[in-house]
């Protein structure tokens, strides 16, 4: 038997290319394109009274300026709200360019497109906009309290209510022995990767073909929306997404003003277009995630079991809401984690504000309420004087439990019942790979030392591989190599080493025969995108589907080949051989020229497919239900998703006199099902936990009251450096196979951000003996609040 | 327009450029070498880090104008004869790069401190790659492949 490729921890197929500068993103591409740039609101609500471009006429290499007046048709109609939901009765999104309005700073107003980027930003700056300011809505407070309005016609600036509950939450707190309230709050964050967002379009006016490559999670949803937008027929549009330079959620939001703009002028133009976001654009014209306020009520008995849980929590989603409700679904269903909350009832307001949208970030909705149900445990064992993790064990669901049914509506429209995991054994393991239980020790000599240190963790569960559904298309050429492609695309995550690992396993050929293509319609029409942890769940599932179709083929045409029952066959580095017979065997090129009977050879190897060579003159040449060629083509589309979960615990040393926070330990247990390639999932989680200790310890955005970001760039915009991770994330796996897919696989791309806020404040707590209910934190909040302690 | 004579990756260069043209578009937009990229326009994400003779800089911080007479090295030009130079090799065996977009900037920061301190220790290998952001790997695997550069270039184990 060869290797087996799944679980090894192999090094990926796609960094020779990146490592010697030889990837392609979006901004590498189109040498030959004119440039986009954008005049963008510097306001964060105002009346456009007048749009003057004359003074930018006559810049040298100027192409053209378009304003909202020349959008035709449907490009004049507000972009898609993408995911509807009955909840969200007030839903309004944004117009391309700006009509009559703008509502948030950086709001598109114009686009000029020019020969070079240097001479677009040229004419940009001389087009004249006047504003006529109207009143800013920043922040929740002022939203809640809807003094002034986003939306003329949106009251209360609620875009949605939406309330879920199981059991009846107000007997339980009424008779519980113990109830506690808190309020909580978690600040704004962002995706932010090193690349922005681009797109490049060039149309072909002889074929009337449009071809886009766009740095997106989802080329199949770019291409339905521009399609719809430039009412195309879908078969004549493209899309390729590129090397994408990180991800992080903010790219899965589609379709951007720009993504819509650039195919429309490079078809008007006929001549190609490309759109680069800078960095500045990327912080006030992309999303942001994370801000939420909650004020919850809890019930337990004496042992600190939860007998109700009472969350009410409102949602800051920007000025629009294109992505729907999807974060703080999230955010009220996962919330739960592993544990069961006796009675639950959560409902959340989704809020308009004059600031950046809100769209899903790495974690999408779960460190929030992962943030509130860890700082409510933490708050019972307070109260009861238990330890930390007695209080977690007392609440968890147990594993003869599952799979557990919480009574919920999850994300996709589809039941919240988590489908397998160990709770108990994940905190067991974590409490042995931190030392949970000989800690009292080491804050005693640190002490001794006149140092503070303390100790925390959270747990969280993660719904992942959600629906609807991808696909996977595998090829085996005639000279044996094997192509393969899914619709879904890559921002860095290795797809192309881990499916060909699911596919080297599952056809019995060389790693190095596979190729794999993700996001390129043009290899694979079907598909939803990359986001929810779902790529390995759902396009790996597909994959080795459609991997053991191509299979099944090969079997049967070679079983032809060599006279033997298929069953009696198997296939070993690319050659499929009788078992137990040595020599009875046939390369997989030669069952791929064989499956395809020819009229006409075009090499040496085709003539033993053509008409005279081979065939039995009593069948068809290719038999009813079946086709030319060694294929297979599959779909997988669960259910529901599937529930990974973790668990993290942090030490950390406040300096007594500076408070900076320094993370001394970072140990992570992580239950993602079986592993496909472990060195790719430690590298998401040591990329998650990185995300996690940002949001806990530095990255906001620092709105004004008049919606201007001040924060707007990475001299202000905290993100952490080699300087200011943990040096090292202790990780330890729990393997428990998902029943919801062929492979037993969970996601794992989200899992290391989502707790990061919540044990970070459990620690800091630990450590501080003051009580944290916002994160993130700063040394001068964290020396605020211990003044205020101190002075009562 | 101005005339700069330069050396880029091995190759001598004579071109008319703007004197406002950054190195870093002068290097993408005139000669076609897209290995060295932009991530903030700031010089705070290193991603477009070059070596100008014989230091590194951040590329989108330096005009075009300012590199007349002076010898660049990108990304580009590591390559020995088909083989990774060992940084770009340490990068790939230690899982140290994801998404890549950071990843020419890094190297190119790494070889310059490495240079300077062929055996650095931890903290000085975080200090020394403090001015490149990655937002893939939370720098535990960068930091690795540092050290097992040195531990190649040095001799020394890693």
């Amino acid at each position: 038997m060869s290797t087996r490729w799944f679980g090894q921890p192999i090094p990926r197929v796609e960094d020779e290319r990146l490592l010697r500068g030889a990837g392609a993103y979006l901004d590498d591409l189109g040498h030959d394109a004119l440039a986009a740039a954008f005049v963008r609101s510097p306001h964060a609500h105002a009346r456009i009274t007048d749009v003057d471009v004359s003074a930018a006429l006559d810049v040298e290499g100027l192409v053209a300026i378009y304003t909202y007046d020349d959008l035709p048709d449907r490009l004049a109609e507000p972009l898609p709200l993408l995911i509807p939901h009955p909840t969200l009765t007030h839903g309004r999104t944004p117009y391309a360019l700006a009509r009559d309005k703008v509502h948030h700073v950086g709001a598109p107003v114009a686009m000029v497109v020019a020969e070079d980027r240097y001479l677009a930003e040229d004419a940009a700056e001389r087009i004249a906009v006047r504003y006529e300011p109207l009143p800013a809505v920043v922040g929740i407070a002022a939203a809640r309290a809807a003094a002034h309005l986003v939306h003329e016609d949106v009251p209360g600036n609620l875009a949605a209510r939406m309330t879920q509950s199981t059991g009846d939450v107000d007997a339980a707190l009424a008779a519980a022995p113990h109830v506690l309230s808190l309020d909580l709050a978690i600040e704004r964050s962002a995706s932010t990767p090193l690349e922005g967002r681009g797109v490049l379009a060039r149309w072909d006016a002889e074929a009337r073909r449009m071809r886009i490559w766009s740095s997106t999670q989802t080329s199949t949803g770019v291409r339905a929306a521009v399609a719809a937008k430039l009412d195309l027929p879908l078969v004549d549009v493209d899309v390729i997404t590129p090397d994408v330079g990180g991800g992080f959620g903010v790219k899965i939001m589609h379709p951007w003003p720009e993504e819509v703009l650039v195919p429309w002028a490079a078809r008007l133009l006929a001549r190609p277009v490309k759109f680069v976001e800078d960095r500045r654009e990327h912080f006030v014209a992309s999303a942001h995630e994370r801000g939420q306020l909650h004020s919850v009520r809890v019930g337990f008995d004496d042992d600190g079991r939860l007998l109700g849980l009472d969350v009410r929590f409102w949602h800051d989603h920007g000025a629009f809401i294109p992505y729907g409700l999807i974060v703080p679904i999230i955010t009220s269903t996962q919330l739960l984690g592993p544990y069961k909350p006796g009675a639950y009832r959560v409902t959340f307001d989704s809020l308009y504000t004059n600031t950046v949208i809100v769209t899903p970030y790495r974690g999408a909705g779960r460190p929030q309420g992962v943030f509130v149900m860890e700082r409510v445990m933490d708050a019972i064992a307070r109260e009861l004087g238990l330890d930390r993790t007695t209080v977690r064990e007392r609440n968890f669901i147990e594993p003869h439990e599952m799979p557990y049914d919480h009574g919920l509506v999850f994300q996709d429209g589809r039941p919240l019942i988590y489908d397998s995991g160990d709770f108990p054994a994940s905190l067991a393991k974590l409490k042995q790979l931190v030392g949970w239980d000989d800690f009292e020790q080491a804050r005693e000599t640190a002490r001794a030392e006149g140092r503070r240190i303390g100790i925390g963790l959270a747990c969280y569960v993660e719904g992942t591989g959600v629906g609807p559904y991808e696909g996977g298309h595998v090829v085996i050429e005639t000279s044996g190599k094997v192509k393969v492609a899914t619709g879904l695309t890559s921002q860095g995550q290795g797809h192309q080493t881990v499916f060909a690992q699911i596919v080297a396993d599952e056809l019995g050929v060389p790693l190095d025969d596979v190729e794999v293509v993700t996001g390129d319609t043009r290899r694979f029409g079907y598909a939803v995108g990359t986001f929810a942890s779902r790529a390995a769940v759902m396009s790996g599932s597909a994959i080795a589907l459609a991997a053991r179709a191509a299979k099944e083929k090969a079997l049967r045409v070679a079983g032809d080949a060599l006279e033997a029952n298929p069953d009696d066959l198997e296939i070993v580095d690319g050659v499929v051989r009788v078992v137990g017979a040595p020599g009875a065997e046939i390369s997989l090129g030669t069952v791929a020229v064989l499956s395809n009977p020819l009229r006409y050879a075009f090499d040496t190897a085709a003539q033993a497919a053509t008409q005279f060579a081979s065939g039995d003159p009593a069948k068809p040449p290719v038999p009813e239900d079946d086709e030319p060629g060694l294929e297979g083509r599959d779909y997988f589309s669960p259910m529901q998703s599937t529930f990974a979960n973790g668990m993290h615990a942090v030490v950390v040393e406040t300096d007594p006199d500076t408070a900076e926070v320094k993370i001394l330990r970072y140990c992570v247990v992580h239950d993602c099902g079986t592993l496909i390639n472990p060195r790719i999932v430690e590298g998401q989680i040591h990329g998650g936990v990185a995300q996690g200790v940002a949001g806990a310890l530095y990255e906001r955005m620092a709105y004004d009251d008049a919606g201007q970001l001040q924060n707007a760039s990475f001299m202000d915009f905290l993100m952490p450096y080699a300087s200011e991770v943990p040096s090292s994330v202790e990780i330890d796996h729990l393997e428990t196979p998902s029943p919801m897919n062929p492979l037993g696989i969970k996601g794992a791309g989200e899992a290391g951000v989502i707790p990061g806020a919540a044990a970070i404040a459990s620690a800091i707590e630990d450590a501080e003996g003051i009580v944290l209910t916002s994160m993130p934190i700063s040394p001068s909040e964290l020396w605020e609040l211990r003044r205020s302690k101190e002075t009562g | 327009m101005t005339k700069i004579n330069l050396t880029v990756d091995g190759v001598t260069y004579s071109d008319d450029v703007e004197p406002r043209t950054l190195l870093v578009y002068y290097l993408r937009e005139q000669l076609g070498k897209v290995g060295t990229v932009i991530g903030c326009d700031t010089s705070n994400c290193g991603a477009c880090t070059v070596e100008l003779d014989g230091r590194s800089v951040k590329s989108c911080t330096v005009l075009a104008v300012q590199a007349d007479g002076g010898t660049v090295t990108t990304i580009e030009g590591l390559d020995q004869e088909g083989r990774l130079d060992p940084v770009q090799q340490a990068f790939h065996d230690n899982h140290a790069l994801q998404c890549g977009f950071c990843t020419p900037g890094m190297i190119m920061a790494a070889r310059d401190l490495l240079k300077n301190n062929p055996t650095p220790t931890e903290d000085e290998i975080r200090e020394g790659i403090e001015g490149n952001l990655c937002r893939c790997t939370g720098y535990q695997n960068i930091v690795r492949a540092v050290q097992a550069a040195a531990g190649t270039t040095t001799g020394a184990s890693a």
